[in-house]
């Protein structure tokens, strides 16, 4: 009805062939685009020279150049193209527009911690620890060593637990114990990261004693906080892989088991490989827990079982909240230690992708 | 996964598959994974029960700040936690969902490959860089919008004065949770959108269907329980984080719905972090309570959720 | 799978490991033997106040480098869980800003110590909280005391307020909101910062002293540093933080009689040794009842930080460590490395001798 009449009205006005017609070119979004923010910043910069208001407004300029752009492309491409197309110009804006919108935020951040960071990025931060150092030199390698090892060890823990459960929910789960796994790994989710810390410690003051302080006991507490994520993630990556394949698996005579390992997890690795860097990502920034049962140390420690562990987010986060006199030196080694343990996950997150890469099939997409 | 599976895998007696051992151990190590977490729960929650009780029996005179009565002590945080975290969600799921289609039908391939690996490292960044990103950039950034909105919009109660001078009120703290929480839910939706089944967007795109039209009948009811799920682990993480809120909110117990002033509710678990270094004797209790409380607050959202997720899995691939 | 994918996957193994496995640089291999002397040895465990923090940072520092093989590790996770933890047994030493009290002593059940042992508590970090503010120009400013709780209590609300005035004739004062930044976690500087409040202003300041801000008013941040940055990024802003992190921002001198007393380590010293000790408690347990009111130019903000240990442990070696880290915690030169490592003020004469004493009963 709607698509008649507007046939209708463009063939009134001007009736050509209905495929040649009514297209915008490839770059008239684009000029569109420039004409707004042209527009936009010249009104600005009127405001700004007749003193109304203070200086340039940059991001001022930039939003209203959007809208304008926002208006002209639906009108014009309504005038031009019809009502659909008008539509899916529209929404293409709005997707576009909101990636930009979020990404402002995430650049920032990375630019800060880059900007403060790269003061400390130096040889001696990843070659010495911070025993017996209280001026402005130092290092975190006790630290990077003590996240790698803990988040290693919860990575080993929770990764096969959680993969695990999800080829359970997905593939064999059937009746009351699926649907508990699936409402309580949900609410497992929602533990705050303080309250898994306070757990891990009371279960291990249970076999140690009160004053138990060690790496593996930060290890369990980041496994709490992982394993939800690990299944929760994979699941979903697992639930997409069509039915076809397994039942064409099956239908070759496959058992269940290789038909999964051989045939579901490839198909789903590289979603699988995203939600275990995501899980990964999730603790290895975690502070609270490990500062309850993992304690604080300056020196060096490779010991899972015995002692205190220092850890990136803690080390962190102490020398944010105690700084000494020389406060640029505790400053500068938390944002260098930021960025270290950005750097990791950035590391960490390639090696996963090569892996999964190399595992899946190749297939087109 | 549902109760009709039971009977219909009863009615075949005739063939009875071939029992081999890689299956049974298969199986079996998957089974027991999934007990594994319902014992882990089990412990986490007998030890949340177990350490709270003594809070809920003690005399409010007791617990810190002297409430009236635990509820009183309680409430605002409770109010707190699900305005900032609410808040963060409508902030950040639409803009989520635009990034994922972004990058999963806009973007041109080569770029969206790096932008969605982007993105994933973002999820990486500690909530205690957040909370120094929130305090140091965003808070002085967004200050002199917020004075703007108080003078010409004041007159809403959302943006009723006097307008905070640092610029850290509990909107400053949601952006910066939405913000935290946007790389988990776009990278979700993202890997959802990728697995649209090709030959449902070429139908929708043959049938002459523009690309928002393909989307908008392909992929998003394709993608809408893996939405829900991403939207979901945001809001986990959005209820639960710790040193971010603690750290950027200005937070003095009151119950407001008012965005831009320096009094702001308190969340649970910034409430913790605030508060459990000095606590002792009872109050432990009580901040574990509030734990109890959060956790509690967890589960009904996420019950909400899968009851969504649930009424509509035409569309899930398996089963 | 492709060949150069591997090898280039195996060198990032081996690299990794190879950076892994190497030492701190800093670190040294096991403690060379000293002939003679008795080298200390072992790991001694303390947890508590993070106020303390970067004051243990640096004693930690010194008396690891004197003492090779001894391994001093400071938790800073706050007092009441450092109290806590030592309680527990979890510690051989704790940091807090409050003394054990008279129900807590009396109670006894000290896990950490041998059984029926008192407890040793030492004044050992003494470190003024100056009220700082952020005003253009404006680098110092006289408030009584009645002034400062007017202002925190929200009752003094603009900068160019007469009662302010009236106390800094020649000064220029803006007219601009007052914003009062407070803590807004549980914190011994609160505690502090109010009890000198209710002590000095009680007719203002109608609040007991509490480590939570009794107020639902004002702006709050976390710790001292969120306190300094929300001053420092915020205009017409006032708070309190320890006096180390005042920095560039303006600070008030305190009304003490006809006087005005800005904050010095001396001035802070002062008022802890005008202050009595708490009564009823034996020899080695120094807690001190802070008078907030002194009749001699002492600056009255100040917050006191106590270790405690054992009178008597289970293991003699382990209190040889606490007695030897005590001794030099309370040493001068102890306290002039954390005068210069954290800005403490540090302990008089007099005390240092009451200290010496009490550490001796440690065993």
């Amino acid at each position: 009805m709607a698509i008649d009449s507007a046939r209708r009205s463009r063939t009134a006005s001007a009736p050509t062939n209905e495929l040649s017609h009514g297209r915008l070119g490839r770059g008239v979004p684009w000029i569109i685009l420039g004409a707004s923010l042209a527009v936009s910043a010249a009104v600005f910069w009127l405001f700004a020279v007749a003193g109304m208001t203070d200086g340039f407004n940059a991001i001022g300029a930039g939003l209203v150049g959007v809208l304008i752009y926002l208006v002209m492309i639906v009108v014009i491409s309504r005038q031009v193209e019809g009502g659909r197309q008008a539509t899916d110009r529209f929404v293409t804006a709005l997707v576009t527009g909101a990636f930009v919108v979020a990404i402002i935020p995430l650049v920032s951040l990375v630019a800060t911690v880059i900007a403060n960071g790269l003061a400390r990025f130096d040889v001696e931060f990843f070659s010495s620890s911070m025993r017996n150092v209280t001026d402005d030199g130092g290092g975190a390698i006790h630290a990077v060593v003590g996240t790698l090892l803990m988040t290693g060890t919860a990575a080993l823990i929770s990764i096969p637990v959680g993969l695990l459960t999800a080829i359970y929910l997905v593939e064999y789960g059937r009746g009351p114990l699926a649907r508990a796994i699936t409402f309580f790994v949900d609410v497992m989710t929602g533990i705050p990261s303080i309250v898994a810390g306070l757990f891990a410690f009371a279960l291990f003051a249970i076999f140690f004693g009160p004053g138990v302080r060690m790496g593996f006991a930060g290890a369990v507490a980041l496994s709490v906080l992982m394993i939800p994520v690990v299944v929760r993630s994979c699941e979903e990556m697992l639930r997409v892989v069509p039915n076809e394949l397994r039942e064409a698996a099956y239908a070759l005579g496959v058992p269940k088991w290789l038909t999964v390992l051989k045939v579901v997890l490839p198909t789903s690795i590289a979603g699988i490989t995203t939600g275990i860097m995501l899980a990964i990502a999730r603790v290895i920034g975690e502070t609270a827990p490990l500062l309850i049962v993992a304690g604080f140390t300056t020196s060096m420690n490779y010991d899972l079982f015995n002692d205190r562990m220092q850890s990136l987010p803690v080390f962190v986060y102490t020398s944010y909240a105690n700084q000494g006199v020389d406060t640029q030196a505790f400053l500068d080694r938390a944002w260098a230690g930021a960025l270290t343990l950005i750097l990791i996950v950035m590391l960490l997150n390639l090696v996963a992708r090569l892996v999964a890469r190399i595992f899946a099939p190749k297939l087109g997409r | 996964m549902t109760a009709t599976a039971t009977p219909a895998a009863q009615a075949p007696v005739a063939i009875v598959a071939k029992q081999r051992l890689g299956d049974r151990l298969f199986s079996g190590s998957a089974l027991y994974s999934g007990v594994a977490i319902l014992l882990i729960l089990a412990a986490v929650a007998f030890f949340l029960v177990g350490q709270s009780l003594p809070a809920f029996f003690a005399d409010p005179a007791d617990l810190s700040g002297s409430p009236a009565s635990i509820v009183d002590y309680i409430w605002p945080l409770v109010f707190g936690t699900l305005w900032s975290a609410a808040l963060a969600l409508v902030m950040a799921l639409p803009l989520a969902i635009g990034i994922a289609l972004f990058i999963s039908h806009y973007a041109p391939r080569r770029l969206a490959q790096g932008l969605g690996y982007l993105v994933d490292l973002l999820a990486a960044v500690p909530s205690v860089v957040y909370g120094l990103w929130g305090i140091l950039v965003l808070a002085p950034a967004v200050q002199p919008g917020y004075s703007w909105l108080v003078d010409t919009l004041g007159f809403i109660p959302l943006f009723a004065g006097p307008v905070s001078g640092t610029g850290r009120t509990i909107l400053t703290a949601a952006i910066v949770l939405g913000v935290m929480i946007l790389p988990v839910m776009t990278a979700i939706c993202r890997e959802i959108f990728l697995q649209t089944p090709v030959l449902h967007e070429e139908a929708a795109l043959a049938l002459g269907a523009t690309r928002w039209e393909m989307i908008r009948m392909a992929v998003l009811p394709f993608g809408r329980p893996g939405i829900i799920s991403g939207a979901m682990l945001g809001l986990g993480r959005a209820l639960g984080e710790t040193m971010a809120v603690a750290m950027v909110l200005s937070p003095t117990g009151v119950v407001t719905f008012a965005l831009l002033q320096s009094t702001n509710p308190s969340t649970i678990a910034a409430n913790i972090a605030l508060s459990f270094p000095e606590a002792y004797g009872i109050n432990v209790n009580l901040l574990i309570a509030t734990g109890l409380v959060l956790f509690l607050i967890t589960l009904a959202v996420n019950s909400i959720a899968r009851y969504i997720v649930n009424r509509r899995k035409d569309f899930s691939g398996a089963n | 799978m492709n060949i150069t994918r591997a090898s280039g996957f195996t060198a990032f193994i081996a690299a990794s490991a190879l950076v892994l496995t190497g030492c701190a640089a800093n670190e040294g291999a096991a403690p060379e033997e000293t002939e003679g002397a008795v080298a200390l040895e072992g790991t001694l465990v303390g947890a508590g106040s993070s106020a303390v923090g970067a004051a243990q940072e640096v004693w930690i520092a010194e008396f690891q480098t004197i003492n090779e093989g001894v391994t001093v590790n400071y938790d800073p996770t706050g007092s009441g869980a450092g109290r806590e933890t030592f309680l527990g047994g979890g510690s051989d030493f704790a940091g807090t800003d409050r003394a054990f009290n008279d129900e807590e002593v009396a109670a006894g059940g000290f896990a950490s110590c041998a059984p029926d042992s008192g407890i040793v508590q030492l004044p050992l970090y003494i470190s003024p909280i100056a009220v700082i503010f952020n005003l253009e120009g404006i680098d110092e400013l006289n408030m009584s005391a009645e002034v400062i709780a007017g202002i925190f209590a929200e009752q003094i609300t603009n900068w160019n307020d007469p009662a302010i005035a009236e106390l800094n004739e020649g000064v220029e004062l803006p007219d601009l909101a007052i914003t009062p930044v407070h803590r807004s976690d549980d914190s011994g500087t609160t505690e502090n910062f109010t009890d000198y409040l209710a002590q000095a202003a009680p007719e203002v300041w109608t609040y007991e002293a509490d480590g939570v801000w009794p107020l639902d008013s004002g702006e709050a941040a976390q710790g001292t540093s969120g306190v300094v940055d929300a001053v420092t990024n915020g205009t017409g802003t006032i708070g309190y933080a320890d006096a180390s992190r005042a920095g560039e921002l303006g600070t008030v001198a305190v009304q003490i009689g006809e006087e005005f007393v800005p904050f010095s380590p001396e001035a802070a010293a002062a008022v802890v040794d005008a202050s009595p000790f708490v009564e009823g408690r034996p020899d080695f347990d120094l807690s001190i009842e802070l008078d907030r009111t002194p009749d001699t130019a002492a600056y009255p903000i100040v917050l006191v930080a106590y270790l405690v240990g054992c009178e008597t442990y289970n293991d003699a070696e382990q209190a040889e460590l606490v007695k030897a880290y005590f001794t030099y915690m309370a040493s001068p030169e102890g306290q002039a490395t954390a005068a210069e490592g954290a800005g403490s003020a540090p302990i008089s004469d007099a005390l240092f001798e009451r200290v010496t004493a009490a550490i001796e009963v440690i065993s």
